[in-house]
């Protein structure tokens, strides 16, 4: 076991003027753990997201990451260039919204290629051959390969920006709402696709979600907000199964039973 | 050799805010312990809270008081408080859970989740998956539903790729909800021979049957759970 987390959060507090976005929320994030941030909309975790993978400065609080060099690194004091840096090597964020996250008029492959050749790749052949192989393994064919994801399906798409955030092996992947707006049987198959890379390539990863089935089949623990705050957290199926909370109660005894 | 699982003075109840905050207590003061090589099972009849105390033993319930040690390698953990971190580590390498029914996973093979525990404990793809086949012809799920994921099988079925998945790891401590429940007469002769083997190798078993038969072949001692019931006044 791996004994030192690969992120650390401490009292991480977001105010909007006098508006609270969250607030005092800590937790430490370990190598190939998968944490799941839950609650409904307005309750803080979008904001939290945002402020850990510093797309948005916190009013307080600290978010500490350990570099490849085994260093902890606060995110809020490196220079801009080393963070965005960071951001596309070492970490993903895979939008709610694929057109967030994709370039919609260049090629798929290209999207792919792109954060590699961020990276100093600069052989064509080389990058074409990678991109292929992440098309493959987010089951797109190859011969889309040319098209833009804007002729793509919102499944497809968002595949195709999962394949452009895990193509430069990131070690932490934020995801926000990965599912939302695609169809029942497209999630499905899109959260499948997810658990198996989770797993196969050890990733860390911290999924804001308002679905309680999806938080049970992709995370490990979960963090269940309210108005700002954390108000229970522990492993995922403890949660789920046996929720303290008054309102964590009301979430899980409002899932419809299909 | 440490006893591998020692439970003192649990309780538990629920607290249902959703319904004015009435507490509906489940088991108190659960005190009781299981060594390597033996099969213990809970007893008494159904709501009094076996499963409750199982679920608790595998931190999927919250412990309002008490203890549940679990020892391996010489290391011993509450389980009642450990981390979640902590907890799914004693899940991959420690204890094994058999439940009654099957969490299906969308578009994942029955050989493959019978596969996962072993994969996850760092065994390579081909060599858990022949394991797991192993175990699936033993348990004679028909070959033609190896390769296809569980969500459509029928309860037997089901029950019997939940079985597999839970003997195929050599956990040292195994919980089993009913497992025989949902199986013809052959299969729960299968899963008899199965626990046997286990207690030969020194694994130590808390379950629930409500089969006589089978509680008759494997249970070394019966733990009486009327003893634990929760008192009324205490809500």
């Amino acid at each position: 076991m791996n004994d030192h987390p690969l992120l650390r959060v401490n009292a991480v507090t977001k105010y909007y003027g006098s508006r609270v976005g969250c607030t005092d929320v800590s937790f430490n994030l370990w190598p190939g753990e998968v944490l799941a941030i839950v609650g409904e909309s307005g309750s803080g975790k979008t904001t939290l997201l945002n402020a850990i993978s510093t797309n948005l400065m916190p009013t307080s609080g600290t978010v500490e990451y350990r570099m490849r060099d085994g260093q902890f690194r606060d995110l809020y004091r490196m220079g801009e260039a080393e963070r965005r840096f960071l951001m596309r090597t070492d970490w993903g964020f895979v939008h709610q919204n694929p057109a967030d996250g994709l370039r919609m008029t260049v090629s798929a492959g290209a999207n792919v290629g792109e954060r590699l050749m961020a990276i100093g790749n600069r052989h064509y052949g080389n990058i074409r051959q990678e991109a292929t192989q992440w098309l493959g393994r987010v089951e797109i064919d190859a011969d889309r390969i040319d098209d833009q994801p804007r002729d793509f399906s919102g499944g497809m798409r968002q595949r195709l920006q999962i394949a452009r955030n895990l193509v430069t092996g990131p070690r932490l992947v934020f995801m926000d709402e990965p599912t939302g707006g695609l169809d029942v049987s497209v999630q499905a198959r899109l959260l499948d696709l997810v658990r198996g890379l989770v797993n196969d390539l050890g990733l860390s990863a911290i999924v804001v979600t308002h679905d309680l089935a999806v938080a049970r089949l992709l995370s490990h623990r979960m963090m269940v907000m309210k108005e700002g705050r954390v108000i229970e957290h522990g492993l995922t199926d403890r949660v789920l199964d046996d929720p303290r909370e008054p309102y964590t109660q009301l979430l899980v005894s409002s899932i419809l039973q299909v | 050799m440490p006893t591998p699982l020692v439970v003192s003075e649990v309780s538990k109840s629920f607290t249902m805010h959703l319904r004015d905050g009435i507490q509906l207590p489940v088991v108190e003061n659960v005190t009781f312990a299981v060594a390597s090589g033996e099969c213990a099972v809970l007893g008494g009849p159904s709501g009094i809270g076996k499963s409750s105390i199982l679920k608790m033993l595998y931190g999927n319930y919250g412990v309002d008081a008490g203890q549940i040690l679990i020892t391996h390698d010489q290391l011993t953990v509450d389980i009642a408080s450990a981390d979640p971190r902590t907890v799914l580590a004693l899940r991959r390498d420690v204890i094994g859970y058999v439940s009654q029914f099957l969490r299906t996973v969308p578009r994942v093979a029955a050989v493959d989740v019978v596969a996962e525990p072993l994969v996850a404990r760092g065994v390579s793809h081909g060599e858990a998956r022949a394991r797991a086949v192993e175990l699936l012809e033993k348990l004679n799920l028909p070959e033609r539903l190896w390769s296809l994921p569980p969500a459509t099988f029928s309860g037997g079925e089901q029950q019997r790729v939940n079985i597999a998945r839970g003997f195929i790891t050599n956990h040292p401590l195994l919980l089993l909800d009913e497992p025989t429940a949902s199986l013809d007469a052959a299969n729960r002769a299968v899963v008899v021979e199965l626990i046997r083997a286990k207690k030969a190798a020194g694994v130590a078993l808390l379950g629930i049957f409500h089969d006589n038969d089978v509680r008759a072949e494997i249970a070394d001692r019966i733990i009486d759970v009327s003893g634990f019931r929760a008192r009324k006044d205490a809500a």
